[in-house]
This record gives C-alpha cells, sequence and structure tokens, in this order.
C-alpha cells in the first residue's frame, strides 16, 4: 500500500505535479467553505446541501456544454370541437455552449435557487434549534442528489472545455490550461465577492446582522431580507465553483456529500470571519487530498476528507479542552 | 391520565400481536421483523436525541460494527475468516445445528461488547463536542467506518460477506430471526422505560436542558454520556448482528453502514413521533415504516425524492412529533396539570 511513498522519493517531479493539482482543487473547495462560512455566520444555518449546490452548478455548466436533444410539445387541437390528445414534438439539437459560459449561468440560476430554498425552507427553521436547519438541509440534500439522478442518470461526468494542456519542466509536469483558467477564475469571483462585501450597501448590512442580528434590526435592518440574500449568495458562489468543478474535475449526483464535508472541514479547522484561514485551508485540503489519494489509493478519498474531518474535530476539541473546566 | 389496568391491557395486546403476527402473515414476516427492528432504532436513538438532546447522525455506525462483529465471530469459530471471504462461491461450507446457533450467540454477545467498547472510545472522541459539530463528527465516524470497512480484504471488502446458511427449514429460519427482533424490541422498550423512571433518566434530561448548570450541580456529564451511548450502543450492536444474520448477506455501505437510510430514519422516526418522550418513537417507528413501505411501492423511481421532502415536512412544519402533538392537545391524558391562564389573570386583575 506504501509503495507509492518511495516513489515521490524517486520522481520529485510527481511531488510538483501532487502539489500543483490540489492547489488548483483546493482554490474551488475554499469558495465554497467560503459560502459555508457566511451562511453559518451570518445566520447560523449549517448548510448541509452545500455540496448539493456544488454538483448542481457542476450539472448546468455540464449540460450546456453537451449537445443535447430538446423537445417541445405542441398539443394539437381540432378544430370541429375534438380534442385529440396527441402532441407533436418539435426536435432540434441544443447548440453547445462552452463551459466556462457556465460559470456566470451557473451563478445566476442557483442565486434564484438559493432564494426560492431560503423562502421555502431555510427561512421557517433559522430561529429553531440547531440541529432542525441541519436534518432540513440534509432532506433538501437527499432530494437534489435524487432528482439530479433521475434526471441525468448516475455516471460521472466531466464538461470538455477543449484547452490543451501545457508542459512544465522537460514534461514531467502536465497542467491542463483549463485548471489555470479556473484557478484565476476561482481568484476573481472571491475577490468580488469580498469587495462586494466590504464596499456595497447590501455587504455592510450583512456584516452588521452577522455580528448582532437584533442590534441590526433595530438599526433598520432588514434582516429577513439580508439572510435571504445571503443564502442565495452562497448558493450561487457554490454554482459557480461547481461550474470550475465540471470542467477540471468530475461531478457525479452523489458526489455532493463529499464537498459538504469538506466545506464543512474547512470552516471548522479556520474559523468563520477569517478570510485567509479558509483560504489556507481550502488549499490544504485540496493538497493533502491530492498527496493522500496518490499514497494510499483512489479508493480511499472520501476516507481520507472523512478523516481529516475528525482529525480537525478532535485537535479542536484538546484545544477547547484547556478553556473549559468540567468536572470528571 | 391513562389507567394502569388499560395500560397493562394494551401491553398485552401489543405482546399477543406480535406473537400471533408471523403465523398469521407469513408473507410478510420479514417486514413486520423490520418493523421491530425500527422500534430499536428509534428507541435507541432516542435515549441520546431526545433524554439527553445530543442529535447525533452516526448511530448507524454501532449496527455496522455489531454485524460485522457477530458475522466474523460466527466463521470465525469454526473457520478461517480471510479464506471465508475469499472463496466464497468456490467453497461451499455447511454449518451444523449446534455450530450455527453456537455462533450466532456467541456472535450477538461480541457484538454487543464490542459496540458498548467501541462506544466508550467514541465518546472520548466525541462528547466534547457540542451541537452541529457533535452531529457531524459522529456523522463522520459513521461515513469513515464504512469506507475503511470497504477498503479491508480480511472481511471481504466492498464484495462483503455471505452469512452461513441456516441449517434447517426456511420457514423456521424466519420465524426464528422474526422473534430475536421482537424481543429485543421488547427488551429494549422495557430497559429504556425503567431507565427513564430512576435518577439516570433524570439526569440525562438535566444534562438536555443545561448541560453547564447540570455539571455545575455535580454531575459527571461526561460519564454519564458516555453510559449513555454505551446503552444505546449495546442495542444496536445486538440488532446489527441480527439483521445482518436475517437478510443473509453482509456489505459495507448499503447493508452495514447506511448513513443516508438507516441512520437517518431513526431521527426520523424519533421526530416524527416526539422526541424525548417513551411512546414516541415507537408510535414514529410504525407510522413511517408504513409511510415508507406505502411509497417504496407506490411510487418507485421517486421513493427517494419522497423521502427528501418527507424529511424537510417534518424537521420544518412538524417538529414536535405526533405524541407531542397529543400533549398539546389533551395534556390532561398525560399527567399535565394545566394552570388556566385566563383564570390566573382575573386573580391577578382582582
Amino acid at each position: 500500500m506504501f509503495d507509492n511513498i518511495s516513489l515521490l522519493g524517486l520522481a520529485p517531479f510527481l511531488n510538483v505535479q501532487l502539489l500543483l493539482d490540489g492547489l488548483f482543487i483546493g482554490a474551488i473547495f475554499a469558495l465554497a467553505a467560503y459560502g459555508l462560512a457566511l451562511v453559518w455566520g451570518v445566520m447560523n444555518v449549517k448548510n448541509l446541501a452545500q455540496g448539493e449546490f456544488v454538483i448542481m452548478g457542476g450539472y448546468v455548466s455540464w449540460w450546456l456544454s453537451i449537445p443535447t436533444m430538446i423537445w417541445i410539445g405542441i398539443p394539437e387541437i381540432d378544430f370541429l370541437f375534438v380534442y385529440i390528445p396527441e402532441i407533436t414534438f418539435l426536435e432540434f439539437m441544443k447548440p453547445r455552449i462552452h463551459p466556462l459560459y457556465g460559470v456566470p449561468i451557473a451563478f445566476v440560476l442557483l442565486f434564484g435557487f438559493g432564494w426560492a430554498v431560503y423562502r421555502t425552507i431555510i427561512s421557517r427553521v433559522i430561529d429553531k434549534d440547531l440541529f432542525t436547519s441541519l436534518l432540513a438541509t440534509f432532506g433538501l440534500a437527499i432530494v437534489i442528489q435524487q432528482v439530479l439522478n433521475l434526471m441525468f442518470g448516475p455516471e460521472t461526468q466531466t464538461a470538455d472545455a477543449r484547452f490543451p494542456v501545457l508542459t512544465f519542466m522537460d514534461n514531467n509536469v502536465t497542467v491542463a490550461q483549463v485548471k489555470m483558467i479556473s484557478f484565476l477564475l476561482a481568484g476573481l469571483l472571491a475577490a468580488v465577492v469580498v469587495t462586494f462585501m466590504k464596499m456595497s450597501r447590501m455587504g455592510q448590512a450583512i456584516r452588521a446582522t452577522a455580528q448582532d442580528a437584533r442590534a441590526a434590526r433595530v438599526m433598520g435592518i432588514n434582516t429577513d431580507k439580508v439572510f435571504a440574500f445571503t443564502y442565495s449568495l452562497n448558493a450561487a458562489i457554490c454554482g459557480a465553483a461547481g461550474a470550475l468543478i465540471s470542467m477540471i474535475w468530475v461531478i457525479q449526483p452523489f458526489y455532493g456529500i463529499g464537498h459538504s464535508i469538506r466545506a464543512f472541514v474547512i470552516v471548522t479547522a479556520a474559523g468563520f470571519g477569517n478570510l485567509p484561514g479558509v483560504i489556507m485551508a481550502g488549499l490544504g485540503m485540496g493538497v493533502i487530498e491530492n498527496f493522500g489519494g496518490f499514497i494510499l489509493g483512489a479508493e480511499f478519498q472520501q476516507a481520507i476528507v472523512v478523516g481529516v474531518l475528525i482529525a480537525v474535530l478532535i485537535w479542536r476539541q484538546i484545544q477547547m479542552a484547556r478553556h473549559r473546566q468540567v468536572v470528571q | 391520565m391513562i389507567s394502569g389496568r388499560i395500560k397493562a391491557l394494551l401491553y398485552l395486546v401489543i405482546l399477543a400481536a406480535g406473537i400471533w403476527a408471523p403465523f398469521e402473515y407469513p408473507a410478510y414476516t420479514f417486514q413486520i421483523a423490520l418493523l421491530w427492528l425500527m422500534i430499536v432504532f428509534a428507541l435507541t436513538w432516542d435515549i441520546l436525541g431526545g433524554q439527553m438532546g445530543y442529535n447525533s447522525l452516526g448511530n448507524i455506525f454501532f449496527f455496522g460494527a455489531g454485524m460485522y462483529v457477530c458475522s466474523v465471530a460466527q466463521i470465525g469459530l469454526y473457520y478461517d475468516v480471510a479464506e471465508y471471504t475469499a472463496h466464497f462461491g468456490a467453497v461451499k461450507v455447511d454449518f451444523t445445528m449446534g455450530q450455527y446457533f453456537t455462533g450466532l450467540f456467541v456472535g450477538l454477545g461480541l457484538a454487543a461488547l464490542v459496540s458498548v467498547v467501541a462506544a466508550v472510545i467514541f465518546g472520548w472522541i466525541v462528547f466534547g463536542l457540542r451541537g452541529p459539530y457533535f452531529a457531524i463528527g459522529t456523522l463522520g465516524v459513521a461515513i469513515a467506518a464504512g469506507e475503511l470497512i470497504g477498503a479491508w480484504d480480511y472481511v471481504g471488502g466492498g464484495g462483503g460477506i455471505t452469512l452461513p446458511s441456516f441449517p434447517g427449514d426456511p420457514e423456521d429460519r424466519s420465524n426464528l430471526f422474526y422473534f430475536l427482533n421482537f424481543a429485543l424490541a421488547i427488551v429494549t422498550f422495557l430497559f429504556v422505560r425503567w431507565l427513564y423512571s430512576t435518577r439516570f433518566g433524570l439526569a440525562l434530561n438535566a444534562i438536555r436542558d443545561d448541560e453547564q448548570k447540570a455539571e455545575g450541580m455535580g454531575i459527571h456529564t461526561k460519564r454519564y454520556k458516555t453510559i449513555a451511548w454505551s446503552i444505546a450502543a449495546f442495542f444496536l450492536g445486538i440488532s446489527g448482528g441480527i439483521f445482518g444474520n436475517m437478510t443473509g448477506f453482509i456489505e459495507p455501505l448499503e447493508v452495514a453502514f447506511p448513513t443516508v437510510t438507516f441512520g437517518i430514519f431513526m431521527v426520523l422516526m424519533v421526530l416524527l413521533g416526539g422526541k424525548g418522550t417513551l411512546w414516541g418513537p415507537v408510535i414514529g417507528a410504525v407510522v413511517f415504516h408504513v409511510i415508507k413501505e406505502l411509497t417504496w411501492t407506490y411510487l418507485l423511481g421517486w421513493q427517494w425524492v419522497a423521502l427528501g421532502a418527507l424529511i424537510i415536512i417534518i424537521v420544518v412544519y412538524f417538529q414536535q412529533g405526533i405524541v407531542g402533538w397529543m400533549m398539546e392537545q389533551w395534556p390532561s391524558m398525560f399527567g399535565i396539570v394545566v394552570e388556566d391562564k385566563s383564570e390566573q389573570a382575573k386573580e391577578e386583575a382582582a
């Protein structure tokens, strides 16, 4: 099992390769985790459907990039006041849209979806106890997974961006151009969101609500609107992250839970309101997962994610035990 | 307040129905056995989730652990486990009646023991966590266990283990496992009923209401929490061993550590029935099992979507559960004395 460790020593370029791949994917993990930190910090909602939003965004981008037949049914009506239940289908080929355009489209679509979810579910659980929001979003996650599975099937998919693969260091390190582009886009999106939070009126209102929702309400901030916006923004960020993942990795209806756990690990390790921490933890998560997957084997990928979660929780507990006196 | 005589009658009716059912409806024996299993799930989850206020998503871990320990013990008593799991299909192994039953009961005992030990060890890790961290941490433990067992070739890896086949008549087999499940459910119910009437139950409720204050009053919270978890683990471990033998084939992700099916069903059944009550989990389990079987039969393909929607509806709109709702409607039936607010107001005014 551990033969691969010696391989890492023999081929130093492999380390560079794994490190780079880890950083590229980790940037996207950080994005989804930032969204979770936002929702958690502002509304105290633990969104277990986080990973499902990511996968939904991925499917938006992937679906746009494949040529598919689309049918539009037109019911035919007989003029002699007899209805014939026959439907003619207009059939046409959907043009392929480059998956990069999927990033903004997924952002907008998921923003709307997030708003709908907030209005129907989240707004009703927001003032209940902590476990309620966890369980409600878990139910939402199951619904999304299953609907995606019924719509697109259980196969893993990748949106083909058709960019060249670049090689460095005497052909020892290969980097797909699309990974670099997605890394830049993730950085750009993060920068835009952070600027928005700092500069705009809404961003100020969100930060004020995060500090003290009751005081913000007294000051005339419509906290319900702020919550709705925060949740939708989170869904939108996740959607964009998912569109990037569909280009550089694989998506599948049931991969969402892994992304949810990653986001929880990153936020738990970094704490919320700590953007540099989230970025570092996100990149670290990507690197750990890549090296771990290489050393132990790809089948351990999920186990590695969960293992890191448990390690982080134990570490936090040791940290907290110093602060707390417990009756033994 | 329901009088003692009616209660005794009710218990008798349930007992009689439980014994009579498999003989009247032999085709549904498996289904009814599953119902008793669900009741065990709900009752054990409620010890922590309802009475102690620790919402675990990973109790299914003990179910799977018990299942694997029991199976490995059953096989390991007479054969080499690695060889058995590797060669199955090629080598046919027959157990005699004596071997089978010794293996089964030794296995169930070991399953309970190992689950309790695991509960103590994991209790040390997870009981420092509060609220959502506890839920996510326990979920993580259960998922990790499934993944790791899946990679462990000694116990068959992802391919699973086919359990020793019952040496007798198939009808006797289904009745045997039916009555094992039935007995386990009854014992679990009587045990938690007794448990909640003791000081231990009061301590659990104190932890739920305010853990800091309970600590301040001198309750050794960590010890209570670990013992409560061990109790849940004990019954879940046995139920896992029984269920593994009942299905005849175990496998890490879908059968032994099914976090998104049985693992989440436990929580739902208790929420549906009303958490923190004695009868809530039982009623919730029965209602949920019936709903689940109906949706599985009539909404094939969409059953999972229906399940997710059901979770959302229960959690968002019906949190107090059936028994909780009944308590609100007819509080006098549960011995709760309600002060009439309007009269009190009148007195104050006067």
